[in-house]
């Protein structure tokens, strides 16, 4: 029953009231009485021994309070920071996990790695005193990249992992794979880069840290998307704090896309610091050390073959991809390029064999870990520029080749080649929704026009899918999860009959603050004003595993609905004993609970007050108050998907390329909010152009220097970058497997952009006989690759 | 080195001393504890910081509190009326859903006031070029423009939106 506050409307945020009015708290602008400022000291090299590091001047310096480094954590026996997923390689061993310690002690492994912490009464102070500390650096040679890592006879970034191989890892069948292409009358081949990212949220890391020596509990206040994953990650595995002592609190929070999941070092620095002098301790962090110190995305090579029938129908697709952990393992780093994305090269299709084998590799460069999709759109980049490489090759249009190969809805749920079963989808109805939407018969007539307007016009197509909702706990185990990743919820009614919500999941700009409270205010009819959502904070919230991967409805939403379902069975019995009817006579809906064939009725409301005001109540079978806790463990991902369409303009004489129209069709099950689904795909479209067009993480080769540190130089999209969107969807494939039929939108966009605008700027380049392009596709990258291919062009 | 800097932020005088080299993004959230203006990044490119001087918008993290004696300054704190309703451009962003994490918004919103205040028939591509010196990430900008060109009309008619009862 729709209702102007309930799912599937467009409710007006209500977090929205305190960002508009500048009255958000983001860690930054907290401040605590007597607190210290910390200002972290990072190498200037990307390879160096420690040889001594001198801190008597900055001691002396105004204001200065404490010079720490990691001599100092390693006397207080503080432990590395730990990588959340093992990983096996091929022969089953397991992959090298070399220590990752908060302060670096005898070595620094990339540009930007902290070695010590300088902590006065101001920033400025911090700052003006970290200058004057000296460390003797025997600097080492670099290794920038992956090439570099590989090559022979390549520097070790950790002595004790040979060849810099974290792992050497596969799935699926080689012998059929191999077979196939034995067969095959096609063979279309691709090597591919799928560049590092920097996430750049618009909010930069923080943290405060606090000790309580009269009660010895610590509170950390931290940029973090998952607080209780950081609690049990810094409190057990690095400080040895018992949880029961250790508070982590995750204010307002200006973004992640993934990079504030990771347990960072500066969250155990400054928890240990303020024990250690006895006051709070705040960190900030400036842009420059965001680009050098979150964690990156991406960084992979790629090279992989698609096989084909001669009537273009998929028999195998073999893939070996190298990617990049950076200098040590951030928490998720080791599942991305595997778990999270070999398991989706199906894609949409019904391809029989596919075999993949990823080398994870250390170089001297900042970690890598999920960003923003997250392994995801690495396997639909790769997957997308194949199948649009094939028809091209095999003279198909680039929907027929599609439609070939694409699983049916009725072969639903399908099992891949690749582990992941799905659940539903109709993808060929997605891109029959899209097809007119673009209007992709009209496709040449505009590539007509742009011409006399002497542009190049491209069309682009990228049909994804992906795997969310993370994650079935004993699945995840089995592969080499350390955690569960299930979600936390508790519903507490109160007497006068508004609720509060305890959640989980974290909401750093998806708006679970308003769309949670729909889901609860639809369920028991109450208005949406009395139901509060609260999350961020382990001393009021069950453990829950924060929000990524786009699992907050899918897995948070499921299990408030299961609290929702132990309240409601509790209110049942209430309402039997208020009413003097059997429990099984009483019919339940939006929240008025009724005796069947009668009028007889009372609210949640009357049942709440009677739960805690028990003065006609069966206590002798209930007991008073209505609050319930539950945990809901997933039975499977979801798998949202759909089709994206781009088309773009390209100016051959000066290389830009503009995105002209961009359209998304998308199935993300059913839908709470169309507002807020809509922005997630619209923030996820424009990250996923920005890595197709704008934007290039870059390390030089020879020093290993960052050179692409700050805004000067990474090029963010902004407004004037991109257009505006189409973006609809369908929901008649709704989730089978949780309570909400929802597969989640967060990263939707993300996953399917950069192909679809590779696609597209491929195709405009066609007609110059170019048949491959790199990301990002700058104007110079473009202007040069036409030249390449037409030399009297370069003349003019 | 410090100096006495005086300025009006917000419809109020304010003095304080500050060392000569204080930003003003640092002056008015760490000096006066207007904490709605935000610091995004270190090269004066994201836009989170843009504040009004004597009416026109300015990146604070790059001008010094100095260079802002003797200046009206409004904030994001001060855009809203005394008793709490929206400015429209705030309200339009929130009916527009123009912001998500929220965190480049103070920012936006100023810049789009000074937008609006300036170009008496904004344009969807003169928003977008307009906004070129305010990154979000979180919106893909689509709902920022719509948010722009509604709060610019709705501020050429006066409209104004009482603020949700929250």
């Amino acid at each position: 029953m729709a209702t102007a506050t309930g799912i599937g409307a467009s409710v007006r945020r209500r977090e929205d009231q305190r960002f508009l009015t500048g009255r958000g708290t983001y860690t930054d602008d907290i401040n605590r009485p007597n607190q210290t400022h910390a200002v972290m000291l990072r190498s200037p090299h990307a390879h160096a021994r420690i040889r001594g590091i001198d801190t008597s001047e900055a001691l002396k310096a105004p204001g200065v309070v404490a010079v720490l480094t990691g001599a100092n954590m390693a006397a207080d026996n503080v432990n590395g920071l730990p990588c959340g997923w093992l990983i096996h390689n091929k022969d089953g061993s397991p992959m090298k996990e070399p220590p990752h310690w908060p302060l670096a002690r005898d070595r620094v492994r990339y540009v930007g790695d902290q070695l010590a912490v300088v902590i006065a009464e101001t920033r400025e102070q911090a700052k003006d005193a970290a200058e004057l500390v000296a460390v003797d650096y025997e600097e080492l040679p670099p290794v920038a990249s992956i090439r570099a890592a590989l090559a022979e006879g390549a520097p070790a970034v950790h002595d004790d992992v040979p060849g810099n191989l974290c792992y050497d890892w596969h799935l699926g069948d080689r012998a059929a794979v191999d077979a196939a292409f034995v067969q095959a009358a096609h063979v279309i081949t691709i090597d591919l880069v799928n560049q590092r990212l920097v996430p750049n949220a618009m909010e930069p890391r923080a943290a405060v840290g606090e000790y309580d020596a009269a009660t010895g509990d610590y509170t950390l206040t931290t940029t973090s998307q998952n607080p209780h994953v950081i609690r049990l990650l810094m409190g057990a595995f690095v400080l040895g704090i018992p949880e029961h002592k250790l508070r982590v609190v995750a204010p307002d929070v200006g973004g992640g896309f993934g990079s504030k999941i990771f347990h960072y070092a500066e969250e155990a620095i400054v928890t240990w610091a303020a024990r250690k002098i006895g006051r709070p301790v705040k960190w900030t962090a400036e842009r420059g050390e965001s680009f050098l110190t979150d964690a990156h995305g991406r960084d992979h090579l790629t090279h992989a073959e698609l096989a084909l029938d001669k009537d273009g129908h998929f028999l195998a697709l073999r893939v070996a991809t190298q990617a990049n952990m950076g200098a040590y393992l951030s928490t998720f780093a080791t599942s991305i390029p595997t778990y999270l994305y070999a398991t989706l090269l199906a894609g949409q299709y019904k391809t029989p064999a596919i075999y993949a084998e990823v080398k994870a590799v250390f170089t001297t460069t900042a970690p890598v870990d999920a960003y923003r999709g997250a392994g995801r759109p690495e396997a639909c980049y790769l997957i997308e520029r194949l199948v649009e490489k094939a028809a091209a090759e095999l003279g198909m249009d680039k929907t027929e080749i599609r439609r070939r190969n694409f699983i049916p809805a009725d072969a639903m749920p399908y099992q891949t080649p690749v582990a992941l079963q799905y659940d539903t989808g109709d993808f060929a109805k997605n891109l029959d929704l899209a097809l007119p939407a673009a209007d992709y018969d009209g496709f040449a007539a505009r590539k007509a026009e742009s011409a006399r307007r002497g542009k190049l016009r491209g069309i682009g197509f990228a049909n994804y899918i992906e795997a969310c909702g993370i994650a079935p706990s004993n699945v995840a185990g089995a592969l080499g999860a350390r955690a569960g990743l299930y979600e936390s919820a508790e519903v507490r009614f109160h007497p006068t009959g508004s609720v509060t919500v305890f959640t989980g999941s974290h909401s750093h700009g998806q708006g679970h603050e308003t769309t949670f409270a729909q889901i609860v205010a639809e369920r028991f009819g109450i208005p949406i004003e009395n139901v509060e959502i609260v999350h961020g904070d382990t001393a009021k919230v069950p453990f829950g595993m924060g929000t990524y991967g786009s699992r907050s409805l899918a897995v948070g939403g499921s299990a408030i609905v299961k609290a929702m379902d132990k309240v409601e069975r509790k209110a049942k019995k209430i309402a039997a004993h208020l009413m003097e009817a059997a429990e099984t006579d009483i019919e339940v809906k939006d929240g008025r609970f009724t005796v069947a064939g009668t009028d007889k009725s009372v609210g949640i409301g009357d049942i709440a007050l009677s739960a805690y005001v028990p003065h006609n109540f069966p206590l002798d079978e209930l007991e008073p108050g209505l609050d319930e806790q539950a945990f809901y463990d997933p039975k499977n991902f979801t798998y949202p998907n759909g089709c994206h369409v781009c088309e773009v303009e390209v100016d051959p004489d000066t290389g830009v390329v503009k995105v002209d129209r961009f359209l998304a069709v998308d199935d993300f099950g059913r839908v709470i909010n169309p507002l807020i689904v809509e922005g997630q795909v619209h923030g996820g479209l424009v990250q996923g152009i920005g890595q197709a067009l704008f934007e290039h993480c870059v390390y030089d080769e020879d020093s290993g220097q960052l050179l692409t540190g700050s805004y000067m130089d990474y090029c963010m999209p902004r407004a004037d970058d991109v257009p505006s969107f189409q973006v609809s969807w369908h929901e008649d494939q709704p989730c089978t497997h949780n309570p909400l039929g929802v597969k989640g939108c967060g990263e939707a966009g993300t996953i399917g952009a950069a192909a679809a605008v590779m696609n597209a700027v491929v195709d405009a380049l066609s007609e110059h006989g170019i048949t491959h392009l790199d990301m990002p596709a700058t104007p110079e990258r473009v202007w040069r690759a036409i030249r390449q291919n037409r030399p009297a062009m370069a003349a003019e | 080195m410090s100096c006495t800097v005086t300025m009006t932020v917000n419809g109020k005088a304010v003095t304080r001393e500050v060392e000569e080299r204080t930003l003003l993004v640092t002056f008015l959230r760490e000096h006066l504890g207007l904490t709605g203006t935000h610091v995004g990044c270190d090269t004066s490119q994201c836009g989170a910081c843009v504040v009004h001087v004597d009416g026109r918008s300015v990146k604070s993290c790059t001008m010094l509190a100095a260079q802002a004696d003797g200046a009206e300054v409004t904030t994001i704190e001060g855009l809203a009326a005394a008793d709490g309703t929206l400015h429209p451009m705030q309200a339009a962003f929130r009916e527009h859903h123009g912001l998500q994490c929220g965190f480049c918004t103070p920012g936006m919103v100023m810049s789009a006031v000074d937008l609006a205040n300036t170009h008496p028939n904004l344009t969807e591509d003169e928003v977008r070029e307009g906004l070129e010196g305010n990154i979000c990430r979180c919106t893909g900008y689509h709902n920022i423009v719509k948010a722009v060109l509604a709060g610019a009309e709705a501020m050429k008619s006066g409209t104004t939106q009482k603020a949700a009862a929250e």
